[in-house]
């Protein structure tokens, strides 16, 4: 893979488009296992997708009466968007805490924000039966300002704006636009106060949508407390993310990676790694509090009970000692192993709000349990965004250096 | 930074909190729709009714949904849910003192979660009381999810679903003066149709006429903050397959915390934030 956009200055319509062409191209080996195994998938899914746009929901999804929503909104919306939270907690530390630490990830977090954003909040798309009203609460065909999920739509589609205006700067460069690239590069200060905000209130909003479900949903899980829960939960489970995604990437993308890059590499694991442990230690406080408040420690000697102790003590406590211990004893290995413990435990939780906790009183056999159909649609939501994940990053600078044109016009800018 | 690029930041910053305003929420439902006015409702009163099934008939004549064999009592063997073609139900319990029918329905609560879930106002509490439906709606199904009953069902099989659920004859009777159509059709007066005042005034004329005939509790009086339909019971209400753990608060005050907050957070975190980022500025700068 050769760097080869030196951008051209004048540039007619017809050089842009062979250029758009060209690009369009894949790069790389073609037949590598990972493609294998998800082009099926992901061909197969995107068929399911029409047909299930075509002729409805009941078409592809079980049929479980009471269970309205299942993995698209349990797995892809709600996990999918705590995971994308590593966007706006890596944004707040270098941009308003201006820490240079975490400068060389910070483009490739917010390129798997924004395709986040765009992949698993379309995930909503989905599981909308009338789904061609969708821009029904945008266009003001009623605004329902008193439904928490009006805001939550807002603020995904404000967020995916102010994402996307925090990496248009890579953007630019890929097309080489100078004199674009520093007005969109000028408006990143904004973007990111206003995307750290919007996250703050839609990450809690998630919360806040199941709230009104208090009857449906177990004790143990239920408490006024959980925009909040999902607010701070949301931080430690992007910043996992953000362990685990380094660790593919720093592998498949390896020779783009600049020399600050793998000097520093290291110690920016570590200091996720730490901030994680912190993160989840208020946490656990906090969902203490909440077990001690509600009285509900009868509970936890049933079946469930027991479900909550894994997500809580297997999933979020064992992990947040795991990290602890990964920080004193600067092992890397220990520090990704429980990234995907944490990762497990937050995708077990968001399920719980959903599906899993939600009318635990329904037997077994009634219960909500997703068809190979929802699996597959929802494998290729994800494996899409890791295909344009890497198709960008194959082309932009999002691991490698920006071009040189562009260090010289920051510093005139600083 | 000059004074200029801060300005222009300041700027994107305030243009954030204006927008912050406008989505932030004006109104809440808990608030709109708490005003006692005159909800209309129905009282069921399960000591009368015989199982015949005849509101299921009257329901789905009304709305053009498949006609149930009323004549067949094999249905009684399962609890039945409502489902998008069966609006009403009528199910037989076994109970303390022996066979009791009961018929479900959606309960057209005082503040319905599913109102106040909607994004786009499909749902809709009618001033007059019933909860209806528009076609607005985008299917999300945040209603469904949220209904504390079990009652606002989107139709699966169908590619242009809709959601089902007992309108209170809204739009075909009501409209018009009539009286719901499941009302009409009782033999018995199980189900009476008047005032929300009037009925709950009937309801405990009936409890004090003739303690021993019925718990002393009227189901939906107070059940998340009350419902336009109403029920009274020989048995305790569990035995009628009753959710009895519901609370008295209404369900939309659960997320009203949150809403209130929103504005706060959104004026008060980018100015913090803007803050923080001065306050880190390098002399050189
Ligand atoms: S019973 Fe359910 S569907 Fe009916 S008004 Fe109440 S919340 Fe809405
Ligand atoms: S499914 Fe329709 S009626 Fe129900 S909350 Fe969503 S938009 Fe509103």
């Amino acid at each position: 893979m050769t760097d080869k956009q030196t951008p051209l200055q004048k540039r007619t319509l017809k050089d842009f488009i062979a250029f758009i062409i060209a690009e369009l191209k894949p790069r790389g080996k073609i037949f590598t296992p990972f493609n294998i195994i998800t082009a099926p998938i992901l061909a197969l899914g995107i068929i399911l997708v029409v047909y299930r746009l075509i002729n409805g929901l009941g078409s592809v999804v079980t049929e479980a009466p009471g269970f309205p929503w299942g993995i698209w909104i349990g797995f892809n919306v709600m996990v999918g968007v705590a995971f994308a939270g590593g966007a706006y907690v890596l944004t707040f530390v270098v941009y308003i805490l201006r820490s240079e630490k975490y400068h060389p990830i910070i483009r490739a977090t917010i390129l798997n924000g924004f395709l986040a954003y765009v992949f698993y909040a379309g995930a909503i798309f989905l599981d909308l039966g009338r789904w061609w009203n969708i821009v029904n609460p945008l266009i003001g065909n009623k605004f329902g300002v008193n439904s928490v999920l009006f805001l939550v739509a807002w603020h995904f589609l404000l967020y995916m704006i102010a994402e996307f205006i925090e990496f248009s700067p890579a953007f630019a460069e890929w097309l080489g636009l100078k004199k674009i690239r520093k007005i969109l590069h000028s408006f990143t200060l904004g973007a990111v106060i206003f995307g750290i905000t919007l996250s703050t209130l839609h990450q809690s909003g998630l919360g806040a949508l199941v709230m009104m479900a208090k009857p449906n949903i177990h004790p143990l899980w239920y408490t006024e407390f959980i925009p909040v829960l999902f607010l701070v939960s949301s931080v430690f489970a992007g910043l996992s993310m953000v362990i685990f995604e380094g660790t593919i990437s720093t592998r498949v993308f390896g020779n783009q990676l600049t020399d600050d890059f793998r000097r520093s590499y290291d110690d920016i694991v570590l200091g996720l790694g730490k901030t994680c442990a912190a993160v989840m230690f208020v946490y656990l406080f906090l969902k203490a509090l909440v077990l001690i408040h509600g009285a509900n420690w009868s509970l936890i000697a049933t079946p469930m009970g027991y479900w909550y102790l894994t997500e809580v003590v297997g999933l979020t406590l064992i992990p947040c000692i795991l990290f602890l211990r990964g920080f004193r004893d600067r092992n890397i290995k220990i520090i990704r192993m429980a990234a995907i413990l944490t990762m497990a435990g937050i995708i077990i939780n968001r399920c719980n709000y959903v599906f899993i906790a939600y009318k635990w009183y329904v037997p077994l056999s009634e219960r909500y349990i997703p068809s190979w159909q929802e699996v597959v649609m929802a494998l290729t939501i994800v494996f899409a965004h890791i295909w344009v994940f890497r198709w960008i990053v194959h082309r932009m600078a999002v691991y490698r250096k920006p071009p040189a044109w562009t260090i010289k016009e920051d510093r005139h800018a600083a | 930074m000059d004074r200029r690029t801060f300005l222009k930041r300041i700027g994107i910053g305030m243009a954030g909190m204006t927008c912050g305003g406008i989505l932030a929420p004006g109104r809440l439902n808990a608030q709109g729709v708490a005003e006692e006015t005159e909800f209309l409702s129905i009282l069921i009163d399960t000591t009368r009714c015989i199982g015949c099934r005849s509101c299921e008939l009257a329901c789905a004549e009304t709305y053009d949904l498949p006609i149930p064999d009323i004549e067949d009592d094999s249905v009684f063997k399962e609890e039945r849910r409502t489902t998008e073609t069966q609006w009403t139900v009528v199910n037989r319990y076994e109970t303390d003192k022996g066979t009791v029918y009961a018929v479900k329905r959606c309960m057209h609560c005082n503040q319905p979660a599913c109102v106040a879930a909607c994004l786009v106002k499909a749902m809709k509490k009618e001033e007059e009381g019933p909860v209806t439906w528009a076609e607005n709606c985008m299917g999300c199904k945040m209603c469904a999810f949220s209904c504390p009953f079990e009652k606002a069902v989107l139709e699966t099989h169908s590619p242009t679903p809709r959601i089902r659920k007992c309108l209170l004859c809204w739009d075909k009777r009501l409209v018009k003066g009539e009286i719901p159509a499941c009302v009409e059709a009782c033999p018995t007066e199980a189900l009476v149709f008047g005032t929300r005042r009037e009925l709950l005034e009937e309801a405990r004329t009936r409890i004090y006429q003739h303690p021993d005939r019925y718990v002393h509790h009227i189901y939906g009086e107070t059940e998340v903050g009350g419902t336009s339909v109403m029920y009274l019971s020989a048995v305790p209400f569990e035995q009628l397959g009753f959710r009895t753990d519901l609370g008295t608060t209404s369900l939309p005050e659960l997320s009203t915390g949150f809403l209130y907050a929103v504005p706060i957070i959104f004026v008060l975190w980018p100015a913090f934030l803007l803050g923080v980022h001065r306050a880190t500025q390098k002399e050189e700068d």
